[in-house]
Order: structure tokens, then C-alpha cells, then sequence
């Protein structure tokens, strides 16, 4: 074999092997790797319990409710399969919204009450001009009133 | 001396003649310009389209334009890494200088965009997620590419011996090759707050056209911004490394009296 190819087959298994490692480790790690859990797997119980975690989802459509304080907001998280009873004191991101991704960090407390102690909106991959979503809101609309 | 990388130096046929510094380095002073040119009216274009042509955003609003330098410069320092990995491969199997010297010479540019990239995206966190910084699976990776890109510079930096600091180059730019398909598919594997893809081969973009337009357009001028800066880069390193020989003495002489 000529030197260089011994070479090659040198760099290429070395290469090959760290990439099985690599892989290896991070399915390993699969659950550390993880920002947050969804609310079905909070159900599930694979989210941790006794300690800090964030769960991510949908806000659900009119859950969103403010205490008198002006501070305190109440709202539910879903995965459209579980939801999860969240409540939060401080300020929020623009973008959080009925309807859009979210994700909360806090404990859960005995009742299966969520105590957030950080609330991060979760954007999606979707780009539009603002005419776009008029427009599908408009279509949307339409659809509905045809099926009534 | 039988070694294949000198019998390509000493027999240059087509294309290969340019894997010799010697004559690399005219053609690449030949071609940075028109790349450089191209960047900067891609640039213009690109910045044009961004700012003026598209359209505000539906959810974020006016906001959502950093993506116009995000995305280009994320997709940058992944790609170059890959590059200097490409290039590191080549060097330890054939040997040949020019290979080190064209991963060397694109680490800087990586680092570059690496930290643009994160940085606009901790500008663009704050007033949509409510945060600058969290640890998910992309954004760490990512934070980790730019460590290798430092630890790539430090290490080729620190050893004085050319031959040895090229080769300990390329074992970081191999191993640390591993992390870009990391980055690149963390938002698919795992569960992040940074968003998946809006642009990549398999789907149709979930973008409007003129703001896909700006993005890919800037794109295409990072590309050209990076071949011409690694070209000089090339150019100043061979010159660095060959200054012993008689063919740079010539070269400088010539430029000098070109002054």
C-alpha cells in the first residue's frame, strides 16, 4: 500500500470512530440535551421532579388571565394533548401571545400547579409580511363561516 | 525524495500546478480582487433588499431583520469549518503545504462570523424571547464552534515549527468537524428554544420571497467576502513561509519597484 493512501485510511477510520463516539455520548446524554419538556412528557413523568426544569409548548387561546396586582399572570401550556396550569409573577417577552410557542422555567408544586420563575416566548420558523397574515386570517375566517 | 505531494510540485500538470505556493500565489492576488469586488455589490444589493424592499414581519415586526446578517453568518462558520476540515484531510493525506496554509488562512474569517452570529442573535433574543443568553442545544454548540475556531488560532499561533503547528491544526479542524452537523441539526434532535430552519434543501421556506431574497443574496456576498479575505490571507502566509526562497525575494523586489 502506498504511503499515502495508508494515510488516507488513517484520517478516514480516526475520523469515522470519533463520530461513533460522539454519537454515542450524546444519545447518552439525550435527556440533558433536552431546553425543555413538553407537557405530555411532564404527565408521562419524565420531567425531573424536586428540582428546576422548563416545560415549552402552546399558550393555550384564552387562558391568559392577570391578576389584580398587575404583575401575577395565570395561563395554561399545552402540547394540544396535556395542559399544565402555569403561573408567573414579572414581566413578559413581547412576543408572548395566546396561540404562540412558550417556553417556562419553575417547579411544579404538589397540585400540579406550575410556578414559573422565567417565561421565554418561543418563535417559530415562519416569516411573513404583516398583508400575509391579514390575509390568511381573512381566508381562515371565510372557512369558517362557510362550514356554520 | 519519491514522496507523491513532491512529485506533484515537480511535475505541475493542470490544475494541480497551483497546489505549488510558488504559483498560487500570483493566481490568488489575480482573483481576491473579483471576489472582494462582488462582495461588496452583493452586499449593497443584499442590504438593499433587507432593509428597504422587504416587508415588516407579522409577529416580530421590524426586529426580525437581523436575520439578514444572522443566518449568512451562521451559515459561514459552519461551512468554513468544514472547509479548513476539507483542507486539513487533504494536507495529512497528500502532504501538501498549501493545504495547511488554506486552512489557516479561512480560521480567522470563521471565527468572524461565528461571533457575528451569535452576537446578532443575543441582540435579536432579548426582545423576542425575553433573553439574551440560554443554554440550549444550538446556541452551546454554536458557542462551541467559536472556541474552536479560538483553539484552532491559538494552538497554529503557539507552535513555532510550521510543519508540526499545521498538523495539530488539522487534528482540531478534523475533530472539531464533528460539532457543525451538531449545530446544524440540534433544533431537530432536541427540543430548543432557538427556532428550526426556515431555509434547507429538503423543504419548501416557510419565508416570504423578497425576505428569502435579501437572506440569500447577503449570503452569496458572505461567500464571496470570505474567498477573497482567505485569498490574501493565503497570499501573506505563503509569503511568510517561502521568504527564504529566491522566487519571493523576486516577487517582493518586483511589487516594490511596482510602487
Amino acid at each position: 500500500m502506498k504511503a499515502r493512501n495508508k494515510r488516507l485510511l488513517l484520517v478516514g477510520g480516526g475520523v469515522a470512530l470519533l463520530v461513533a463516539a460522539v454519537a454515542l455520548v450524546l444519545t447518552a446524554f439525550q435527556q440533558n440535551l433536552v431546553f425543555f419538556h413538553t407537557p405530555s412528557e411532564v404527565y408521562e413523568g419524565k420531567a425531573p421532579t424536586g428540582r428546576a426544569f422548563r416545560i415549552g409548548g402552546m399558550v393555550e387561546e384564552g387562558s391568559i388571565r392577570r391578576e389584580a396586582d398587575g404583575l401575577t399572570v395565570s395561563f395554561a401550556i399545552t402540547d394540544t394533548a396535556k395542559v399544565i396550569p402555569v403561573t408567573y409573577r414579572g414581566t413578559l417577552p413581547d412576543l408572548f401571545q395566546e396561540g404562540k410557542g412558550a417556553v417556562v422555567q419553575g417547579m411544579l408544586d404538589a397540585g400540579g400547579h406550575f410556578r414559573a420563575t422565567e417565561v421565554l416566548a418561543k418563535h417559530d420558523e415562519n416569516y411573513m409580511p404583516v398583508e400575509a397574515q391579514y390575509a390568511i386570517d381573512q381566508a381562515h375566517k371565510a372557512a369558517q363561516t362557510v362550514q356554520q | 525524495m519519491t514522496t507523491p505531494s513532491r512529485a506533484v510540485t515537480r511535475n505541475p500538470e493542470g490544475i494541480l500546478r497551483f497546489a505549488a505556493p510558488q504559483q498560487f500565489y500570483p493566481l490568488a492576488g489575480t482573483l481576491a480582487p473579483w471576489f472582494a469586488q462582488a462582495a461588496a455589490v452583493l452586499t449593497a444589493i443584499g442590504l438593499y433588499i433587507g432593509f428597504f424592499v422587504a416587508p415588516t414581519d407579522f409577529q416580530q415586526g421590524e426586529v426580525y431583520r437581523v436575520i439578514f446578517i444572522h443566518v449568512p453568518a451562521a451559515w459561514m462558520s459552519m461551512l468554513i469549518y468544514l472547509v479548513m476540515a476539507f483542507w486539513a484531510a487533504v494536507g495529512l493525506v497528500l502532504n501538501t503545504r498549501l493545504s495547511f496554509i488554506m486552512c489557516q488562512a479561512l480560521a480567522p474569517t470563521g471565527a468572524m462570523f461565528c461571533f457575528l452570529a451569535l452576537w446578532t442573535g443575543a441582540l435579536w433574543g432579548k426582545p423576542t424571547w425575553g433573553t439574551y443568553w440560554v443554554w440550549d442545544a444550538r446556541l452551546t454548540s454554536q458557542l462551541l464552534l467559536l472556541f474552536l475556531y479560538f483553539g484552532f488560532i491559538a494552538l497554529t499561533r503557539a507552535i513555532e515549527d510550521p510543519r508540526r503547528a499545521d498538523r495539530a491544526g488539522a487534528i482540531i479542524a478534523l475533530v472539531g468537524a464533528v460539532n457543525v452537523p451538531i449545530i446544524y441539526f440540534s433544533v431537530q434532535w432536541w427540543n430548543t428554544l432557538h427556532q428550526g430552519a426556515s431555509v434547507s434543501l429538503t423543504k419548501a421556506p416557510s419565508m416570504a420571497t423578497t425576505m428569502l431574497a435579501g437572506m440569500l443574496v447577503m449570503a452569496l456576498a458572505a461567500w464571496m467576502y470570505a474567498i477573497a479575505v482567505a485569498l490574501w490571507r493565503v497570499r501573506a502566509l505563503i509569503l511568510e513561509r517561502e521568504r527564504h526562497t529566491e522566487w519571493v525575494g523576486e516577487v517582493l523586489e518586483a511589487e516594490g519597484r511596482a510602487r
